[in-house]
């Protein structure tokens, strides 16, 4: 199986079919930006960019993503040249212990994105126009990314920060 | 994880041959089913992947409807203009349901197929008869304060989890299939599920290897569209209970009601008797208590959730009284 990591070009030669994504990255590769948090979709330490697209990587088989590219927090920015969302993060302290912060990132990235195609959330006032970026917003958005350290006002910083640039 | 065959299914008509046999199972998004295959709560033999199939458009109809793929991302579908201009109750409960990565990932058909969060579904070291027929339901003495209050049966007292169901209901959404030996069909929405009985494992009228193809949506009735969930946090938590309503009022009394509930029952919940209640009637806060009354006649709590009926009472009054403002 082929697939392209962060533009570069991976051929997989022995695949259980059981591993997700997630543990493709991890166990196999040696990606190991991308968090284990739950392992069940529920606090996004795992969150990848699939296409362009944020999602789980706990909740996907690896099998199933043949042909497509994925971005992980490591094809973001490096220490030296840092995307400017990582480097919005340092800046405003948007973490305590760190294990969340690749998702956060890697989710910021995409939901900026979905922003700037205009998608609403459950929080726009109104679901036909183009969306508003507030901080409510930016919760709302981001509310699949847990926080157990709770630095979730600096994270919300460090994104509008970015939002606005 | 189970081991399991995995195959890629080339066409629509591949993917039903492949999954005809017992044991087999299609995957779309899997942010559901590989949740549950983790927890060895489902343990398919075989997994058919459909996520390549091209069933992901969304297409405007001659007589004003809509037709949505089966693999219409959750995200896409709410994003999608036609829906967003035409079903903004559409547009509303898929926003309210998830997260952000979720909703990228999940498909239409496979959001209709969602199972359960009861607790002791999920725990295999647990009486359920959804999960092991037979075993008994766990949930009716235990903390059930997620569960349903309507339509249960002394077997299982399960909610369905979905929020876009709940909007589809009121929409009168028909649900379009293709079945292993070739032919098709159509299932109005309110004939797709089934309630628990004796035989709660069984949630919907598909047969082994039928497959959601699309779902259509009747062209948009008129009046005000409005989705309202009650849940325990803010944002990413399932609904203790929601209302998806499609009110209108005209010359000061309620000329049509489309009313569909969630967090109540095995289904998303639609009961003539409370529209029939609505219709006809100047909007007033009898009206809306009348409307409560038909719906939660038969409302039975089974202790943790006995709050969800005065809830629901409480919910519909707010969203009636919301329709009626909003149609002023």
């Amino acid at each position: 199986m082929q697939l392209s990591i962060n533009g570069e070009a991976y051929t997989i030669e022995a695949l259980d079919v059981r591993t997700s994504l997630l543990d493709l990255l991890r166990e196999q590769l040696g990606l190991t930006g991308s968090k284990k948090g739950c392992d069940h979709g529920q606090c996004g330490a795992c969150t990848v960019l699939v296409n362009g697209r944020r999602i789980n990587s706990c909740l996907t088989l690896a099998v199933m993503h043949e042909g497509d590219e994925i971005t992980t927090i490591e094809g973001l920015g490096t220490p030296e040249a840092m995307h400017p969302l990582q480097a919005a993060f340092v800046k405003h302290d948007g973490y305590q212990c760190g294990y969340c912060t690749p998702g956060q990132i890697c989710s910021a990235v995409g939901m900026l994105d979905e922003v700037r195609r205009g998608w609403a959330s459950n929080v726009s006032e109104d679901v036909e126009g183009a969306p508003q970026l507030d901080d409510a917003e930016i919760r709302e958005r981001m509310s699949g990314n847990l926080c157990r350290c709770a630095a979730y006002p600096n994270i919300v910083d460090a994104i509008r920060e970015v939002a606005e640039a | 994880m189970k081991a399991f065959e995995y195959s890629r299914a080339a066409s629509s008509q591949d993917a039903v041959a492949s999954a005809a046999t017992a044991g087999a199972r299609f995957i779309a998004g899997g942010t559901n089913l590989l949740d549950l295959m983790k927890l060895q709560v489902m343990t398919p033999e075989k997994l058919v992947d459909i996520s390549r199939l091209p069933l992901d458009q969304v297409e405007h109809l001659v007589d004003g409807g809509v037709r949505i793929g089966a693999l219409v991302p959750n995200s896409d579908l709410a994003a999608n203009p036609l829906i967003r201009k035409h079903y903004p109750v559409l547009a509303k409960a898929l926003l309210a349901g998830a997260s952000g990565q979720l909703r990228n990932k999940a498909s239409t058909g496979g959001n209709l197929l969602q199972r359960t969060r009861c607790y002791y579904f999920y725990d295999p070291a647990m009486g359920c008869n959804k999960r092991e027929p037979g075993t008994g339901c766990s949930a009716q003495q235990g903390f059930n304060r997620i569960l349903a209050v309507l339509g249960t049966s002394e077997h299982c007292i399960a909610t369905h989890p979905s929020d876009m169901a709940v909007a589809m209901r009121a929409l009168n959404a028909v649900i379009h299939t293709l079945r292993p030996d070739g032919s098709e069909r159509a299932i109005a929405i309110g004939d797709f599920y089934r309630l628990p009985g004796d035989t709660p494992h069984i949630e919907n009228v598909l047969e082994q290897g039928e497959l959601i193809t699309a779902i259509e949506l009747p062209p948009a009735p008129a009046g005000v569209q409005i989705y309202r969930k009650v849940r325990d946090r803010a944002s990413y938590a399932f609904a203790l209970v929601s209302v998806a309503a499609v009110i209108n009022v005209q010359e000061g009394r309620i000329a049509s009601a489309a009313l569909a509930f969630g967090g109540l029952a095995h289904l998303p919940w639609r009961d003539p008797a409370v529209e029939a209640a609505l219709v006809g009637q100047a909007p007033s806060p009898a009206t809306f208590d009348a409307a409560a009354d038909a719906l939660l006649q038969g409302a039975r709590g089974y202790g943790h959730n006995d709050f969800k009926i005065p809830l629901a009472r409480r919910t519909l009054a707010a969203v009636l009284h919301e329709a009626v403002e909003m149609g002023a």
